[in-house]
């Protein structure tokens, strides 16, 4: 055995900017190990739209985004919540999917890097990308805008004490932090007063 | 024009000279697809321009597609895994071409080698070789093109061609005042011989190159639009989930599957020589069968094999006999005769390279035909490895490239895409086989051991009179292009060895090949990574032994190399070297002279009570000759940086029992933001040849860091991570 309440919680691996939310622990695997009756049908919120998953409820919701929705703009990088790069919003917190069974998420409001131009504040964290020439390979910044998003909801103008803290969950080894550092300054001080 | 040599992934003095290439070696460009001009350029040998008049027989490098519609297709050369070529090789063309970059789609390059893999034929991307190989050939090819486009306006308006120019796309006669799109001009262009002289712009009227250009490859990376391998989408496709022997030579004894395949969603288990793999309907269940298989290897001749066994191959190998790659003077009987002569051991560690997008390939075998999505800095190689796999002739599969979410030199294996061909060879459905983390860390194609000996004779001031440098290790070079070995010397190994700046009148390099029992591979910054950093620890030893300080102690030894002499300086004057630091705080400098790039950075650590490194500040002062874009340059130096960061910290592979101890981000730790220290760039302005920028960063950094942790603390280090004495904590 192995996996979702094994894994390695590490300070910056949990979700970024609340301590009340939970990951859901998943004790029912009866249905992984002997295969048997039907799987259960999850309906989940992504990025405004309902959509059902004929998965098992362990699922991590990285897989169903990526390998069922075909949503794969959020990436696989540890499977542990180590690097982030599989950041997504679950009502609008940054937490890591690859660790989230779709099983909790029921009812909730899920935004992935797809949707987050959708918010006044994501786009600003896009523009502010993309005037800073942030990205390189661009493997892990789907990842890095959603955890400069959540970061941005809760902070308004987050210091560099803030940006360690929220984004030190993000790996990045093309290594580009400190454009992504002066990306949310300029998101931050481009929104002061109009995010909705 | 022509290349004076093969380059290796990194080898150095690719030195073109700018030349005018002639008829010949533009194949003909006039191919007609569909009413488009179609024209490119290639490097290929000679031989292959003797059928020059059937078309079909020659295609071009890169191609420049201008559709009747004004779209105008560049297909990129080289691969996108974050270096910018996607941005600077289109300027190249582009400035010459006349057209927007805003305007211009971009299309990844198929498999090809004859097309895109120059003089031997070898498609790939690495060795910071992209814009020192075709800096020429791409701006001749966009020229090439726009001569045509201009001449086809010329005749069609009856004008002399010296009074039409080309700009944005369309070109104009002012006399009259007209104007015809590229678009408009398409058709007739393409029926237009190519001239025999492509006359190319000076540096004074270049618009677009040196100007810092927005990367084209940004948008669709900042929405989640942009793709790379892993995120292939085939319809019907299955998922997954492999796992090799984790003893390296190990192989396959028996798997027992039953309990996995009464799994949720569990299809098929494939079973390898010296691997497993589980096929799902999403890559958890895949791994979930995986978790649930009882397999048994047969762990071979390394099950017992330790990073001990590993270094002290090396350590020994010292003692053999290599390959001189440099010989200056006598440097070993002016050391061998001195008694006071000063001599360090060095050892590198082994590496992984954990790109952020772990290993994955994505296969379909149909009966006689193979396709295959991946991210690869060899599509060539990659697809002609997977046709041997599957007994297929090379050309009855295809591959479709994708963004690299980073490369470093793991994707210029093929070993991931043989295997996932293994796997979809016995799966009838298109099957996407992605790595675990564990997987991608412990399965690496790691950067070797390697052993160093650097040894000096020094005059009566504490000078170096001779040094030699002597290297022990895997020679990568001749595993995966054994061709590009010259006279037996692996000059990518001894690479930053080999080009010493330093004014000495003895000096030696020499590189004893010892692979060793692992197959190991290139890692950003290859040689000179490993190699500046052993010389530029050694030489800042020599200055303090000499009661000197480093910064002046090396200029004072650069006095036959300007260029290496301006960076130091200059490193030296940004970074107000000579200032009193702090208690706790320690600068470094070192110099970086390799792929024809010239670099001084000066590091300021500060350590903690606790024996905390962190770095505050890096000054890198960089002259790669002339420019294309200013901006990735700046931020090649600044990953560049971070990635050495990371190795010169935690970067360590360990083998136990023959297997790879370190599994995911947590004990094979790497830089994250709260640890990036501020880096300012500085470019040196110049006209000459452009040097290689996608790996000069890391390994620059290396030795300015280590001295940097010495003139802080006292303690030098002669291996990476650094570890502090515990008297420092």
């Amino acid at each position: 055995m192995h996996l979702l309440m094994e894994t390695i919680i590490l300070p910056w691996a949990v979700p970024i900017g609340t301590e009340s939310y939970e990951i859901v622990e998943i004790h029912d695997r009866v249905s992984l190990t002997t295969g048997e009756g039907a799987e259960p049908v999850f309906v989940l919120n992504i990025n405004g739209v309902d959509q059902s998953f004929d998965l098992s409820p362990d699922v991590p919701l990285l897989w169903a985004l990526r390998d069922v929705a075909h949503l794969t703009g959020t990436k696989f990088g540890c499977g542990m919540a180590l690097c982030g790069a599989c950041t997504v919003h679950v009502d609008d917190v940054g937490v890591r999917s690859c660790v989230l069974p779709i099983s909790g998420l029921v009812g909730k409001k899920i935004t992935t890097i797809e949707g987050v131009a959708d918010s006044t504040l994501g786009r600003a964290v896009q523009t502010a990308w993309l005037s800073n020439e942030v990205v390189q390979c661009g493997y892990c910044q789907s990842g890095q805008i959603m955890s400069a998003v959540a970061l941005l909801k809760t902070v308004d103008s987050p210091s560099d004490a803030d940006i360690d803290n929220a984004m030190s969950g993000n790996i990045c080894r093309c290594g580009t932090y400190s454009r992504i550092r002066d990306a949310i300054k300029e998101a931050a001080s481009s929104t002061q007063g109009k995010v909705e | 024009m022509r290349f004076k040599h093969f380059i290796s992934p990194s080898a150095h003095g690719a030195h073109l000279s700018e030349i005018t290439a002639t008829r010949r070696e533009f194949l003909r460009g006039s191919l007609v697809i569909s009413g488009a001009l179609l024209v490119g350029f290639s490097s290929i040998p000679e031989s292959l321009f003797a059928s020059e008049d059937q078309e079909t027989e020659f295609r071009p490098n890169v191609f420049i597609t201008i559709h009747p519609d004004e779209r105008i297709e560049i297909t990129v050369g080289r691969v996108e895994m974050g270096q910018g070529t996607y941005t600077s090789l289109p300027m190249l063309i582009a400035e010459e071409l006349e057209v927007d970059l805003d305007k211009v789609v971009l299309l990844h390059a198929p498999a090809d080698a004859k097309l895109y893999g120059g003089e031997r034929h070898d498609q790939f991307t690495g060795g910071s070789l992209s814009i020192r190989t075709l800096w020429l050939p791409m701006r001749q090819t966009g020229a090439v093109a726009r001569l045509v486009l201009v001449r086809a306006a010329a005749e069609q308006w009856g004008v002399p061609v010296q009074e039409c120019h080309a700009k944005s796309g369309a070109v104009f006669h002012e006399q009259t005042s007209r104007r015809l799109t590229y678009g408009q001009l398409a058709s007739a262009a393409s029926r237009l011989p190519l001239p025999s002289v492509i006359p190319l712009k000076s540096k004074s009227e270049f618009e677009i190159i040196g100007k810092p250009v927005s990367r084209l490859d940004a948008s669709a990376k900042v929405d989640g639009s942009a793709l790379f391998g892993i995120d292939a989408v085939v319809p019907g496709m299955l998922f997954a989930c492999v796992k090799a022997c984790p003893v390296f030579g190990g192989k396959l004894r028996s798997v027992d599957d039953q309990r996995a395949l009464s799994l949720i969603g569990v299809r098929q288990v494939v079973r390898l020589p010296a691997a497993v793999a589980v096929v799902a309907e999403n890559t958890w269940y895949a791994r979930q069968g995986m978790e649930a298989l009882g397999i048994e290897w047969d762990y071979g001749q390394n099950a017992d094999l330790s990073t001990a066994d590993i270094d002290s191959l090396m350590k020994n190998a010292l003692s053999k006999t290599g390959v001189v790659g440099r010989d200056d003077g006598d440097a070993l009987k002016v050391i061998r005769d001195d008694p006071q002569r000063f001599e360090r051991f060095h050892l590198n560690p082994m590496l992984a390279h954990a790109p952020m997008e772990p290993i994955n390939c994505t296969v379909h075998v149909h009966a006689d035909t193979a396709q295959i999505w991946v991210g690869t800095q060899v599509p060539a190689r990659a697809r002609d490895a997977a046709a041997k796999v599957l007994g297929l002739p090379a050309e009855r599969v295809t591959l479709n490239g994708y963004y690299l979410g980073g490369g470093f030199g793991r994707r210029l294996e093929t070993d991931y895409v043989e295997q996932a061909a293994a796997i979809a060879k016995q799966v009838s459905a298109p099957v996407k086989v992605s790595w675990t983390r564990e997987e991608d860390i412990q399965q690496g194609i790691f950067r070797g051991t390697y052993a160093h000996s650097v040894s000096a004779s020094l005059d009566e001031h504490g000078n170096p009179l001779a040094i030699s440098h002597k290297i022990a290790g895997p020679s990568n070079l001749a595993r995966w292009a054994p061709g590009a070995l010259k006279d037996g010397l692996d000059g990518n190994s001894a690479e930053g060895s080999i080009q010493f700046a330093y004014d000495l009148p003895h000096y030696r390099s020499e590189f004893v090949r010892e692979d060793g029992p692992i197959v190991t591979g290139f890692w950003r910054g290859v040689g000179a990574t490993r190699n500046m950093l052993v010389l530029e620890t050694f030489i800042d030893e020599l200055a303090i032994k000499a009661g000197k300080d480093p910064l002046a102690y090396r200029l004072n030894l650069l006095t036959g190399d300007e260029r290496a002499y301006q960076v130091v300086k200059r490193a030296g004057e940004l970074a107000s070297w000579g200032k009193k630091l702090p208690q706790g705080a320690g600068r470094g400098i070192a110099l970086l002279y390799a792929w024809g790039t010239y670099m001084a950075q000066v590091v300021d650590v500060t350590v903690s009570n606790l024996g905390e490194i962190s770095v505050q500040r890096v000054i890198c002062v960089v002259d790669c000759g002339v420019v294309v874009n200013p901006d990735t340059v700046i931020a090649q130096m600044e990953g560049g940086i971070n990635f050495a960061l990371s190795a010169a910290l935690y970067g360590e592979i360990t083998i136990k029992n023959g297997r790879v101890q370190q599994s995911n981000f947590h004990d094979y730790a790497v830089v994250r933001m709260n640890q990036a220290p501020a880096i300012e760039v500085d470019i040196i302005t110049s006209d000459l040849t452009p040097g290689g920028v996608g790996e000069a960063g890391t390994a620059g950094f290396g030795g300015a860091f280590s001295n940097a942790v010495f003139a802080a603390t006292g303690q030098r280090f002669y291996q990476f991570p650094i570890r502090l004495d515990k008297a420092h904590g």
